[in-house]
């Protein structure tokens, strides 16, 4: 009899806990859904305007009436939008290596080693970080100008770098300070050679680091409109936000909605592939169990 | 295996700091040998520099003969267990046992009999294929055991590796560590804090104190005849108790009332040439409750009454704590100690507080007065002002 009443009151107090887990659940599923659906409207509203015809783009339709593959038709056609796709690739590809290699060993010095001035380095990539890119034009264009970088691809690589660097050590220096690095002295016990060592235990160890700042910076260089603007002016090294805004209708007044729909759905499909190939190597908690727990 | 001399070894750091001090330690082949101290003493820092982290600033460091001073970490074939263990998080079980065979180039049969061994011994086998970042502080800890031990290394070196634990766990690993070492007669250099660990696991034990080693030997020697006084007052739980006595008339008048000397002792005392005023240390286990102490014991100690403050019945014995009035031991040693136990005060606790051991059978009670009795012979004598113990005549060695 005592038993049973004194696992009653247990019973039903385990139910409501259970109740409000659920409860908990729910909110949760809400709130991601408003801020999914608060994301994504505006990329499924170009991706139906990409999909519909000349005279229905203004029709205010979310879902499409009559779907069309003539807007991706036309952008191809235009030869100035291949060419700055493959600007846009080339450029920011090799802006996020040289950006990723160089913030690497300069964040792996932050991080690891003690030298005079440390504070100051850093102090001064975070104010690179603020300065006002606007600001920077005008002179970017004359100095480039003058030394023949206009119009090229280092143009453009060059600024690019400068501005990625300081998100790059930033992130990539946070990154390895969570590193245990007592296990590059484990791995010398164990036989290894400095660079074994690097090798097998810390390269995979800070490798979820180097591919988020990647993502990072190569997502600030393909979306960059600015500099591209500024300081390009042919295919040469036009990339490929700034051959969007310079498309034109088929005639002088139509409005080019739909190829520019188009092709802004075009420039993010290299991201989206960019952000799935990496992310399958960021690996959340990594790092964790290595050290007493 | 092998051995390894430490031959008067320095650790100079670029600041300044020494971190060890003409070390000179002989560890035979096959020897478990415990490095132990107060934080900060340097046990870290000589560990690191016999398995080839730390440079050595000056002096020969010799494995099994052959001077390896300059050999970088891989080529001294030592094996480490970290206190923090250490582990490969990206690698399973098996990858971090093999990571040092698979360098060594060993074949792949080979490395999976071998792996499959030491998880065998370290009872593993059944979570060989897991992450560390899933496992419980004991199996991580015996994972990193398994590492050191696949490649039968000419040594292992452990710094607190069993810190980490929980008590009761920490007592099974203690009893498990004691029996791989034994089982594989393999060279043990074994840093920890843990007196319990440092007097049942090492063969000898070498205590050390701001870089500087104090003594070396097994630990019945180090409990029974310590060098000075930093050594007595380190090793033993509870501590030894100090007090301040001087020498006149042929006793030793302390805050406990006279207490006789042995002829031997008075010779040495005198031979010895030894200030007046000295420090006395008894072990708690030396004090009696004197109604205990048969007949023909007695004059052998010394009797003294004072009311017992604290009691506590452990079932086989009964720690008496008493205040001991008047001044209290004063030297660098003790401060020392003092400061590393946490207490601004002597050893043993509270300030002026007199442990003792009884028999189960004493009727001690708490707020009564009892008379207790000490086993004279087994006092030790300290020189305040250098802390050395001048019970005996020759001033041992610091090694033994
Ligand atoms: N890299 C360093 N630079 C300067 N001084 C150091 C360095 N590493 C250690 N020391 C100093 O050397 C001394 C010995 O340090 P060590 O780490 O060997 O102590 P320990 O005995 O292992 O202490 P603990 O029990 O706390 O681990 C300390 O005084 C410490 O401050
Ligand atoms: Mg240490």
């Amino acid at each position: 009899m005592a038993t049973a009443t004194a696992t009653e009151p247990r019973r039903a107090r385990s139910a409501s806990s259970s109740g409000t887990a659920d409860n908990k659940k729910l909110w949760w599923s809400i709130a991601n859904l408003i801020v999914l659906l608060y994301a994504l409207i505006p990329v499924l509203w170009i991706l139906s305007l990409s999909f519909k015809t000349a005279d229905t783009v203004t029709d205010g339709n979310f879902i499409p009436r009559a779907w069309t593959l003539e807007n991706y038709a036309q952008v191809f056609a235009i030869d100035l939008f291949t060419s700055a796709l493959i600007n846009s690739i080339g450029i920011a590809i090799i802006s996020t290596v040289l950006a990723v290699v160089i913030g690497t060993m300069a964040a792996y010095a932050i991080a690891r080693l003690d030298f005079p001035g440390k504070k100051v380095l850093v102090g001064i990539s975070l104010l690179i970080a603020m300065f006002p890119q606007i600001s920077l034009v005008s002179p970017l264009f004359n100095i480039e100008r003058a030394v023949g970088l206009f119009d090229t691809w280092p143009g453009l690589i060059l600024p690019y770098i400068t501005f990625a660097l300081p998100l790059s050590i930033y992130t990539l220096s946070a990154f390895f300070r969570e590193i245990p690095w007592e296990l590059e002295k484990a791995a010398q016990m164990d036989g290894a050679t400095p660079l074994q060592a690097f090798r097998s235990v810390i390269v995979p160890l800070a490798a979820p680091g180097v591919f988020t700042t990647a993502i990072l910076v190569f997502i600030f260089c393909w979306n960059d409109f600015l500099f591209a603007v500024s300081l390009t002016s042919t295919t040469r090294s036009q990339t490929a936000t700034v051959a969007i805004s310079q498309f034109t209708g088929a005639s002088q007044f139509a409005e080019p909605t739909g190829s520019i729909a188009a092709a802004a759905v075009l420039l993010t499909i290299p991201i989206i592939i960019f952000v799935l190939f990496f992310q399958r190597r960021i690996v959340a908690g990594l790092t964790s169990g290595a050290v007493k727990g | 295996m092998a051995d390894i001399v430490l031959d008067n070894v320095v650790k100079r750091y670029p600041d300044g700091t020494l971190g060890a001090d003409h070390v000179n330690i002989e560890i035979a082949d096959g020897e478990f040998i415990i490095l132990v101290g107060p934080s900060g003493c340097g046990k870290s820092t000589t560990l690191n520099m016999i398995a080839g982290l730390e440079d050595i600033s000056d002096g020969e460091l010799r494995i099994a003969g052959e001077r390896v001073n300059e050999k970088a970490p891989k080529d001294r074939d030592i094996a480490m267990v970290f206190q923090s263990y250490a582990l490969y998080p990206h690698m399973t079980v098996r990858e971090n046992m093999a990571f040092p065979l698979k360098l060594a180039k060993m074949d792949k049969a080979e490395i999976d009999k071998k792996v499959n061994d030491a998880a065998q011994i370290l009872d593993l086998t059944q979570h060989l294929d897991r992450k560390p970042a899933n496992m419980s502080g004991g199996q991580r800890q015996r994972v990193a055991m398994g590492r050191a031990i696949v490649r039968s290394p000419k040594a292992f070196l452990m710094d607190e590796p069993l810190s980490n634990l929980d008590a009761k766990l920490r007592v099974q690993m203690r009893t498990m560590v004691s029996k791989l070492q034994q089982r594989l007669e393999t060279t043990t250099v074994y840093v920890t804090h843990d007196q319990t660990e440092a007097m049942t696991l090492g063969d000898r034990i070498v205590v050390m104190r701001g870089g500087v080693v104090q003594q070396i030997g097994s630990p019945q020697k180090l409990y029974d005849r310590p060098n000075n006084l930093f050594v007595a007052g380190f090793i033993g739980s509870p501590a030894m108790n100090f007090l301040p006595a001087t020498l006149e008339d042929g006793v030793f008048r302390t805050s406990l009332g006279d207490l006789t000397l042995s002829d031997e002792l008075r010779r040495n005392l005198e031979a010895s040439d030894a200030p007046r005023e000295l420090i006395v240390g008894i072990r708690p286990e030396h004090f009696e409750d004197a109604a205990l102490v048969e007949e023909h014991q007695r004059p052998k100690g010394s009797v003294f009454t004072a009311e017992v403050d604290v009691l506590e019945s452990m079932g086989s014995d009964k720690f008496a704590y008493f205040t001991v009035q008047g001044e209290q031991a004063m030297s660098d040693d003790l401060a020392d100690l003092a400061a590393d136990a946490g207490t601004a005060d002597v050893p043993g606790g509270d300030a002026g507080t007199l442990t003792t051991r009884l028999s189960a059978a004493s009727t001690a009670t708490e707020g009564r007065s009892t008379e207790v009795w000490v086993d004279t012979s087994k006092i030790q004598v300290f020189d305040p002002n250098s802390g050395k113990n001048l019970t005996t005549r020759e001033a041992a060695p610091v090694t033994a």
